[in-house]
């Protein structure tokens, strides 16, 4: 039985710009154990990124925590718990930061620093979060670059990450992510930027980490396709909040929320090439414009008028594991005993 | 296929010269490398390929966005026709006016200082389409109605709309001069799932409706899959399949595709693994491999694909592939 | 007492709503301008700067109405030299006066005195302060070009104006003091003012074009033309400038007169400042013709003519405006520097370079300290430019990602 590693509560994260306050996510909560990958599928503008980020408090200057906002991740192996949104020295903040948590990107080209060979910036990694010489930190990232998949380790640890295509760039930032053995790793869109041959290779070199370090993976992407063959639970984002978790079985063949429901049936289905493609309707809202009560009423086929403009649905937990907000969801009749 | 196809395109290269050493040879990179295929009217051509394939020079050669090395392009449309290879300035111009582009990047193709209503207009604007400015009113509102934006969206600017409406935007801005032909560059792959199966319901309608012609570029295998009449597939700058879409998907022939295909991540959980996995990356196209130019990552490669480049050629109605073993490979997984 | 919503607070709720929605369409339809400008207002210290500009400015413009005194030497006090400010007084102990008054300075010299001027303060004799008096006659529009060579003579005067904002019943006032030859120096200020501010503008008006036309060629062209016009920039820009100007100081003929030598270093100050602006325009070029709404202009026919109108110009004319800005108070900076040094411009020109020389000299900076005021103004003036010009920038690019 894994045991739970982070856990995140009623996180509410806003944002002062130009334009006022904007929420960008909503009192979402989610819960990840070790060895777990959990898919974060939304739209753009779901908030995703920032809910990340946040993991790591790594959102911009005018950020704006809620109150009531809790990230708890275990510390070390004796059961301490800390909250990463009250800390606040950079010693603390480094420990996280690489250290016990560690993050790739979309775009593999930004996150190598162009004028610093890919070597560089790796040993940088671990003589920052370990205590190893410069010597051992070289060789084991060569290590790490011939385990990520990359021929020729030798020759491309001193390479600029430029020189590397596309596929190697992104698995070279895997590498440069795990060499600190991190508890959580969080891919925002990994695979986004990616051809789909390359992608192939990338998900199965993940899965295989997963395995091999035990760690656990939030996966960030709007790919369906994708989670569906690499998560082991799903969470589904709408404008900053989570309107269903759950396996990645009960999500993809039993989902429950109208959103779900509506992303599913928007995918072209290579078994039936004639089917029309039914998008969600409507466009989704500006963060400036966040709409009442439950936030996808506007677009809901199974809007209920009165209910779902003017409040919040609770979360419903369904089947185990399994939960939904939403007021046309049924809730699961109580069990008499 | 019956009647003239609308783009008839036969041998056509494309290569960039990039500056090598000073006193060297020049390196050449073959972006599209004698390419034959033909576009039939009204329908929706499918080009598919992943980076470095070559299918973005090959839809900006079409609309003569990038300078033709070799072969011929045709544009043949209700008694009009173009030989694009030799084109006077004139003659281009008229060719404009028939042909346009949808961008991959919604963000980038619509200048931001510009209201929607005049970037729609522009084309009309400079191409002199209308006589006056409360006809290009006219038609601007008319092509907006049409991509599902109204008139208070006419007088915002760029910034106040999101992704899928500047796809919209970018797409009633390609319309608004009555084109016969579009290339739509990737134009869903910035985009999320719903919207992009809004936008491709809209292409769709507006192909039905407007009697249009589509190239439509993309690496998304299952896009194509439900938007395309004909698929090609490209690799390296050399089309590797031509065929029909269903045909495509049911009796897959050339190894490359069949891989591509295994390689879209199934929607469900429990599916059988597919196994063919392709080995490293995609060579450069300054030096291709020799002979086919995808021996290099092949399942099945055998010591004539290094030597002997395979041509095109007709398997069964409409079925074209560019591999020496297509006929023994068919019982194959794929 | 139950709590029921009242019509008002209904109307107040709609009321609220729809100018939440009036703010919201205002933001979707507005224009780069408008995006500046919204953010332009709530950078409180750039909008202080902008009001302190604005005033300044207005006053460098309206110096002659706001001089009581000719700044030359037709306005000299010839009673007064190397006087002190005299600051109008409401009250004293022979009473209270709405009108603000100054004392009558008596001078006398005798054998007594060994025929020095000795001034007494008689507190018994007022002046009396009054607004909008005859004074001096001034021309509102006053154009006198004395270029070398008699053809380019050309002189303009119209709209003769006797009015100024305030003055004295008898005798004159001097808010600042005057200096040694009995000038007053708060005419002087404001003209000076006024000297500056055009020699700025003319100078950044030439380097702009300069600029525009050689960096909008660079950037738009590129190639090898973009390399050959990269190199003569930096030539430019490393041309040593006080060197420059010494030799070109030697140059000046004599019989040149003031406008012209003004004129003259406006040009030259130009002349040098235009690479500066003309790199970042091709920079901004060099981006912006790659931008893919250019490529679908190209793909529509457009001409060079309608893309660089319609796209590229727009595209960088608030950093131009931001650029111009900022270079003001350095054309303002270098022109005082030069004719501090004796480079610039020389009296009677009113310019605060000129009026500067005169403090060199240790008599006045013992005992004539009030020289010292038309820097403070200066100061004020530049600061301003300077805080609206990084205010500006600041809000400058409305559609670049705001890490805030």
């Amino acid at each position: 039985m894994s045991r739970q590693l982070i856990s995140v509560r009623d996180l509410t994260v806003r944002f002062r710009t130009d334009e006022g306050l904007v929420t960008a996510v909503d009192g979402a909560s989610f819960e990840l154990k070790d060895g777990e990958i959990l898919g974060l599928v939304g739209e753009s503008g779901s908030g995703k990124s920032v809910m990340a980020k946040s993991l790591m408090q790594l959102n911009a200057g005018n950020t704006v925590y809620g109150p009531e906002s809790r990230i708890i991740m275990r510390d070390g192996e004796n059961g301490g718990e800390i909250d990463v949104l009250s800390l606040t020295s950079a010693q603390d903040l480094k420990m996280i930061r690489g250290g016990a948590i560690s993050m790739i990107f979309q775009e593999p080209m930004a996150s190598f620093a162009p004028a610093i060979t890919v070597g560089d910036q790796m040993v940088e990694q671990l003589l920052l979060h370990t205590s190893m010489t410069k010597r051992q930190a070289k060789d084991f990232s060569i290590e790490m670059l011939n385990r990520v998949g990359i021929s020729d380790a030798e020759q491309r640890f001193d390479q600029y990450a430029f020189e590397l295509s596309g596929g190697m760039r992104q698995r070279a930032m895997i590498a440069m992510a795990l060499s600190t053995r991190p508890k959580l790793l969080i891919a925002d869109e990994p695979t986004t930027a990616l051809d789909v041959t390359i992608q192939a290779q990338v998900i199965d070199l993940m899965k295989d980490i997963v395995a091999e370090f035990g760690m656990a993976i939030l996966f960030i992407t709007h790919d369906l396709g994708v989670i569906a063959q690499t998560a082991d639970r799903v969470a589904v984002m709408y404008l900053g909040k989570i309107v269903e978790t759950g396996s990645v079985r009960q999500i993809i063949q039993a989902p429950e929320h109208p959103y779900t429901k509506g992303l599913l049936n928007a995918l072209p289905n290579l078994d039936d090439l004639g089917a029309p493609l039914t998008p969600v309707a409507g466009d989704i809202p500006s963060p400036l414009e966040r709409p009442s009560g439950c936030v996808f009423h506007t677009r809901c086929p199974q809007v209920i008028a009165g209910r779902c403009d003017a409040e919040i649905p609770e979360i419903i937990d369904l089947a185990a594991g399994h939960s939904v907000s939403c007021f046309a969801v049924p809730p699961p009749v109580e069990a008499s005993v | 296929m019956t009647g003239k196809p609308l783009i008839s395109v036969r041998d056509l290269s494309v290569h960039f010269s990039i500056s090598g050493p000073l006193f060297g040879p020049k390196k050449i990179v073959r972006a599209v490398d004698k390419v034959s295929i033909d576009i039939a009217p009204g329908t929706f051509f499918g080009l598919v390929g992943e980076s470095g394939s070559g299918k973005t020079t090959l839809g900006r050669a079409l609309l003569k966005a990038v300078p033709i090395t070799g072969g011929q392009i045709q544009f043949s449309d209700n008694g009009v026709s173009f030989d694009l290879s030799e084109l006077s300035k004139a003659d281009l111009k008229e060719y404009r006016k028939r042909c346009q582009l949808i961008f991959q990047d919604p963000y980038a193709a619509l200048s931001p200082r510009m209201t929607v209503r005049d970037i729609i207009a522009e084309p009309l604007e400079v191409m002199k389409l209308t006589s006056s400015r409360e006809e290009t009113d006219e038609r601007v509102r008319e092509i907006a109605a049409k991509c599902r934006l109204n008139l208070e969206h006419l007088r915002r600017y760029p910034h106040a709309f999101s992704g899928g409406q500047r796809q919209r935007i970018s797409i009633a801005r390609a319309l608004v001069c009555k084109p016969r032909f579009l290339v739509a560059d990737e134009c869903v792959a910035a985009l999320d799932v719903s919207i992009q199966a809004d936008i491709l319901n809209l292409l769709n309608s507006l192909q039905k409706e407007l009697g249009l012609t589509f190239l439509f570029i993309s690496h998304d295998l299952s896009v194509v899959a439900h938007t395309c009449d004909h698929v090609a597939v490209m690799y390296l700058g050399q089309i590797v399949e031509i065929a029909p879409t269903k045909k495509l998907f049911a009796t897959t022939r050339h190894p490359y595709t069949k891989a591509l295909l295994s390689a879209i991540p199934h929607l469900d959980p429990d599916a059988e693994k597919t196994a063919i996995k392709l080995e490293g990356e995609i060579p450069s196209p300054i030096n291709p491999p020799s002979g086919c130019k995808f021996h290099t990552r092949c399942a099945f490669v055998q010591d004539r694909c290094r030597n002997e480049e395979p041509s095109l050629v007709v398997k069964d109605d409409g079925h074209q592939v560019a591999c020496h073993f297509a006929d023994e490979l068919m019982g194959k997984t794929g | 007492m139950v709590d029921t919503p009242s019509t008002v607070d209904i109307a107040d709720d709609v009321d609220d709503a729809e100018a939440e929605r009036k703010a919201k369409e205002a933001y979707f339809t507005a224009g780069q301008y408008a995006l500046i400008w919204a953010r332009f207002k709530r950078n409180r210290s750039a909008m202080v700067a902008g009001v302190i500009l604005v005033i300044m400015i207005s006053m460098g413009l309206t110096a002659p109405f706001l001089s009581p005194y000719d700044p030359n030497i037709a306005g000299r006090d010839e009673t007064y030299q190397n006087g002190a400010p005299q600051i109008p007084k409401f009250w004293d102990e022979n009473g209270f006066s709405f009108r603000p008054f100054l004392y009558t300075l008596e001078r006398k010299r005798s054998a007594a005195t060994n025929f020095r001027w000795v001034t007494t303060v008689n507190k018994d004799e007022r002046r009396y302060l009054y607004l909008f008096v005859k004074g001096w006659e001034f021309n509102i529009i006053d154009i006198n070009l004395d270029l070398p060579g008699e053809d380019f003579d050309f002189h303009w005067k119209a709209l003769r104006v006797e009015t100024h904002l305030f003055g004295m019943d008898v005798g004159k006032i001097h808010l600042f003091g005057t200096e040694a030859a009995g000038k007053d120096i708060f005419s002087r200020t404001l003209h000076a003012i006024y000297t500056s501010l055009a020699v700025g503008t003319i100078g950044v008006m030439i380097a702009f074009v300069l600029s525009l036309m050689i960096g909008g060629v660079s950037g738009y062209v590129g190639g090898w033309l973009d390399g050959v016009i990269q190199m003569i920039t930096d030539a430019v820009r490393t041309v040593p400038v006080i060197p420059l100007f010494m030799a070109l100081a030697a140059m000046i003929p004599d019989v040149w007169s003031a406008e012209t030598r003004f004129l003259f270093i406006s040009v030259i100050l130009g002349l040098i400042g235009w690479p500066t602006l003309a790199r970042r325009i091709r920079t901004h070029l060099l981006t912006e013709r790659a931008q893919e709404y250019v490529l679908a202009a190209k793909l529509c026919n457009a001409s060079a003519g309608h893309i660089i109108r319609r796209h590229l110009l727009p595209s960088f004319s608030s950093y131009i405006i931001v650029d111009l800005v900022i270079s003001f108070p350095y054309m303002v900076l270098s022109e005082t520097a030069l004719s501090f040094i004796g480079l610039g411009l020389k009296d009677p020109v009113n310019s605060l370079g000129v009026l500067l020389q005169n403090v060199t000299k240790v008599d006045v900076l013992l005992n004539y300290q009030w020289y010292f005021i038309p820097a403070g103004f200066f100061m004020a003036l530049v600061l301003a430019f300077v805080f609206v010009g990084d205010g500006l920038r600041d809000a400058a690019d409305p559609y670049a990602e705001h890490g805030q």
